[in-house]
């Protein structure tokens, strides 16, 4: 069989695979780039900026739990100035589009970074965070009320021209309805999910592990509700979806796209494996092969449900 | 860089504390003591993170197979506290790891001519090793080593075989002198030449208490500093610590995987 296709497209920015790094995990490209061959992946997430450098949370921000590990690190950034100066000198380098992860401390802050990064050419696209805890007006209400969602969507929508992808919050009762929320209010493309909040505690201490108490789940012992989100999301949206949670191997990325996601994002996984995200892109194409499958998109929501 | 390594060795030195010999591509020569490697303890997802260890020697040995030559490897001094290291712990001649690394800045050796006094605390010996052995090679090096009791203190042979003069302090006065190793620490550092410098590795209040007296004797010191990490290479920024000028309404946190392991004690806040 001749080679498989494997590009896809997410509100107009190709992808050469469908495994993109997730924000947070990836830092800004430059840390992984003596690990792996960048143009391996289809798309770099940077770390969440913000407006200001932001210091984050006190330590500890990490802990391990069983199949994931928690984090509190508090969106910790260099600022979009610093971004500019000192980032995407080295993004101009690499032949692989660059989304930017961004929030807002305030719905107008949103509104301004976007219309700051929507003048940086190297970035291809916007990925909206709204599920940070540390926003104002009732913590993470953006992510979590479908009106505050719409109007911060519809806001960052009219500052700029570039694809507008937003990021859920699993931390929600139904996921659909922020969906369908952010969709209405213009996005071009949806992720998830974000983490999910919890807590682990030190019995000897009588202590919370973290300093922040609470902390956000990632790693394959979310998978299950990352599946289930985007399958829900796939059926009720029409716009492209990128899968996230506990994508540690091919299998897991293939089965999110049966899901309905068009591209996956790797997380967890680039901590374990510095190359996990070019090891899983090749592993797709190596099960397309053995499949008989000659465009990915053919899998894209290819999910049977009947019985 | 990214290795698969073979397990050479995996002995118990002391109760709970083993040395692990692993084999390493010849590039492990280019380490700087100090540097560190992140281990995946095993292929599963439990646990799931890398754990990281201190580089305690590298060097090279003859294969059984002539044509192979020497080969490199690299050893680390681990003290099992955990699921992780219990895991290592178990492990065999033959079997296989993952390896990340070397990580972080190691240690700056300054002018020969200078004493070099080491501190070292329990397993904070680890890095500390590897560090004598480059350092006998010019300068006089002292070590000062502590620990709860006599299993705590290890690998003290190998310094003095390495030409190192060493002071032993024990919480329980099982070996060297009853009570804390700054105290010894501090006797000799008032006595140390002008161009001294102090290298310390240990639990997180003895390295503020040598902190301290580096500022008080005006000595340059330089701490290696532990912390929680995830990715090792300063993306996933879980491992910070104070910077100096660091307060709540201006943080200022360093990433001890990147900027560090090893430290100058001046560029961090100790309170
Ligand atoms: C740069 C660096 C170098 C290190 N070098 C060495 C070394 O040479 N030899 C050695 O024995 N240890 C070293 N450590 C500590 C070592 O990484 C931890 O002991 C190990 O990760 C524990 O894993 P575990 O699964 O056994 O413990 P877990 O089951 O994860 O935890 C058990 C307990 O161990 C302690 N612990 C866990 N992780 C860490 C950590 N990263 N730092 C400090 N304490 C921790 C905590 O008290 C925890 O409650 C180093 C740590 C760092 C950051
Ligand atoms: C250490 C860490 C930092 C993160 N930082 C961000 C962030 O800045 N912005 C964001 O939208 N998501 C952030 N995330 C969430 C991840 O992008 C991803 O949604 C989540 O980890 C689930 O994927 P995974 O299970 O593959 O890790 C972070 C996750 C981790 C583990
Ligand atoms: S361990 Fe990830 S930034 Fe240091």
């Amino acid at each position: 069989m001749t080679t498989p296709n494997l590009s896809v497209e997410i509100a107009g920015i190709k992808l050469r695979n469908p495994v993109m790094t997730a924000s947070g995990t990836f830092g800004y490209g430059a840390e992984f780039a003596p690990y792996m061959s960048l143009e391996k992946i289809g798309a770099i997430v940077t770390k969440g900026l913000s407006m200001k450098p932001k210091a984050g949370n006190p330590t500890p921000r990490i802990v391990e739990t069983p199949g994931g590990m928690l984090n509190a690190i508090g969106l910790q950034n260099v600022g979009i100035e610093a971004f500019k100066a000192e980032k995407v000198p080295f993004l101009r380098t690499i032949a692989t589009p660059v989304i930017v992860n961004l929030y807002g401390n305030t719905l107008e802050e949103y509104g301004e970074l976007t219309e700051i990064i929507d003048t940086i050419p190297e970035v291809a696209g916007i990925e909206v965070n709204i599920s940070c805890p540390n926003v104002k007006q009732g913590g993470i209400v953006f992510g979590t009320d479908p009106k505050a969602a719409f109007e911060v969507v519809s806001l960052v929508r009219e500052s700029t021209l570039k694809p507008v992808i937003v990021k859920l919050s699993p931390n929600v009762t139904d996921v659909v309805v922020m969906a369908q929320a952010c969709v209405d209010a213009g996005a071009d493309a949806l992720s998830l999910i974000n983490t999910l909040t919890g807590m682990a505690i030190d019995l000897q201490k009588r202590r919370p592990i973290l300093a922040n108490i609470t902390g956000g789940l990632s790693g394959p012992a979310i998978k299950p509700v990352a599946l289930r989100m985007v399958w829900q999301v796939a059926k009720a949206v029409q716009v492209p979806l990128i899968g996230i949670g506990g994508i540690m191997t091919a299998t897991d990325a293939l089965e999110f796209i049966l899901a309905g996601a068009t591209a996956v994002q790797v997380g967890t996984a680039n901590f374990l494996d510095p190359s996990a995200a070019a090891t899983i892109a090749a592993g797709i194409e190596e099960w397309l092969v053995a499949n008989g499958v000659s465009d990915i998109r053919d899998l894209i929501g290819a999910l049977k449900t009947d019985r | 860089m990214q290795f698969k390594s073979m397990v050479l060795s995996n002995v118990e030195v002391s109760p709970s504390y083993f040395r692990l010999r692993m084999t390493a591509p010849p590039t492990i020569s280019g380490s700087q003591p100090g540097q560190f490697v992140m281990v995946r303890v095993n292929p599963a997802i439990d646990p799931l993170l890398r754990r990281p260890f201190g580089v305690f020697d590298l060097g090279t040995f003859e294969t059984a197979y002539t044509d192979c030559g020497r080969q490199s490897f690299l050893e680390i001094l681990y003290k099992v506290v955990g699921k992780g290291t219990a895991l290592l712990s178990d492990l065999h001649q033959g079997d296989h790891l993952d390896i990340l690394g070397p990580l972080g800045k190691g240690f700056t050796f300054g002018e020969p001519a200078g004493e070099k006094l080491l501190v070292g605390g329990g397993v904070g010996l680890a890095p500390l090793y590897y560090l004598a052995k480059e350092l006998v090679k010019g300068s006089k090096v002292n070590l000062f080593a502590g620990g709860r009791n006599k299993d705590d203190v290890l690998c003290i042979t190998e310094f003095e075989r390495l030409g190192v003069e060493t002071y032993v302090a024990t919480d329980d006065g099982t070996l060297g002198t009853r009570g804390l190793v700054t105290e010894v620490f501090e006797q000799q550092l008032a006595k140390a030449g002008p161009n001294a410098m102090i290298f310390a590795c240990g639990p997180f209040p003895m390295l503020q208490a040598v902190a301290l007296l580096a500022e008080k004797y005006q000595v340059p010191c330089q701490v290696s500093l532990e912390a929680y990490m995830a990715c090792g290479v300063g993306a996933c920024l879980g491992c910070v610590v104070k910077g100096k000028n660091h307060s709540d309404s201006t943080p200022d946190y360093r990433c001890v995987c990147k900027d560090g392991p090893v430290f100058d004690s001046k560029d961090l806040l100790w309170s």
